[in-house]
């Protein structure tokens, strides 16, 4: 059945891609900051804490996972799980563009076929129904 | 094989399979679970945290979740992140698919499995 989704969960699908990517970079330029911790020092760990970024990173986070948890109620996991993956095409956008870390020909290559992969269930129904089980109306 | 790399793609397969039993898990408690945006709409924010936090599926998905977490710290003292970071990431989106089509009963058309096999050569490109 098809099943199309209104403007509202798209939002939704939306911060599901970018709370993951956003809240990673925020991390990743907090331990930046921090510098390396090592196995034997892990109490430094508790240092990042304090970070703004990497508190930031952990609210952005909190709210993509928020964002997934309201994604799964309304639409199969075979659905949501590669509009996860495309985070990480934007990763790769963030740190190239933002952070101008360099970025490998293998990377982009990795970034074109998750949007490829993405694209085949974009256009597809975003939940199975099974008999037994209303549906619903969409306005 | 040498004992070495069984012992990592042991770890690795930990990770695999806890990452996917938590993904499932979360997945069939939201789905039992019903809309959160109406449940919200009538209950509201908190409402909808304790619907949430009292779905014994969503919890024990949680705990899969932190398993796998601690599996893949694991394999990290061990192994170079260059690799368990693209096996893990991209054989989870392989055993998900499989096991949503199995346990979910989602209909993983053509076109799903497609999508995951590029996806997942996507990710395993990316994460080295």
């Amino acid at each position: 059945m098809q099943h199309t989704l209104t403007p509202r969960r798209w939002l939704v699908l939306v911060a599901v891609m970018l709370g993951a990517s956003i809240g990673d970079a925020l991390l990743r330029i907090g331990m930046k900051h921090l510098g390396p911790v090592s196995l034997n020092n892990l109490s430094a760990l508790f240092l990042a804490l304090k970070s703004p970024w990497i508190i930031s990173g952990i609210i952005v986070l909190m709210g993509f996972m928020a964002s997934y948890m309201t994604a799964l109620s309304w639409a199969d996991i075979t659905f949501v799980l590669p509009a996860t993956a495309f985070g990480n095409v934007i990763v790769t956008l963030l740190s190239k563009f933002w952070l101008h870390e360099q970025v490998s020909r293998s990377r982009w290559l990795g970034v074109a076929l998750i949007v490829i992969g993405v694209g085949f269930v974009a256009n597809g129904p975003s939940r199975t129904e099974h008999a037994g089980i209303e549906v619903e109306a969409i306005p | 094989m040498s004992p070495a790399t069984l012992h990592t793609w042991t770890t690795i397969f930990a990770v695999v399979l806890t990452a996917t039993a938590g993904d499932i898990l979360i997945a069939g408690g939201m789905r039992k679970l019903g809309d959160l945006d109406d449940i919200r709409a009538k209950s509201g924010l908190l409402g909808a945290i304790k619907a949430v936090l009292s779905s014994g599926m969503f919890l024990i998905g949680i705990t899969c979740m932190a398993l796998s977490f601690f599996s893949l710290l694991f394999a990290l003292s061990d192994a170079d992140l260059s690799l368990i970071a693209p096996a893990t990431n991209s054989l989870t989106f392989i055993t998900t698919t499989a096991a949503a089509k199995f346990f979910l009963k989602e209909n993983v058309d053509k076109r799903r499995w497609l999508a995951a096999l590029f996806v997942c050569a996507g990710v395993a490109l990316l994460a080295r």
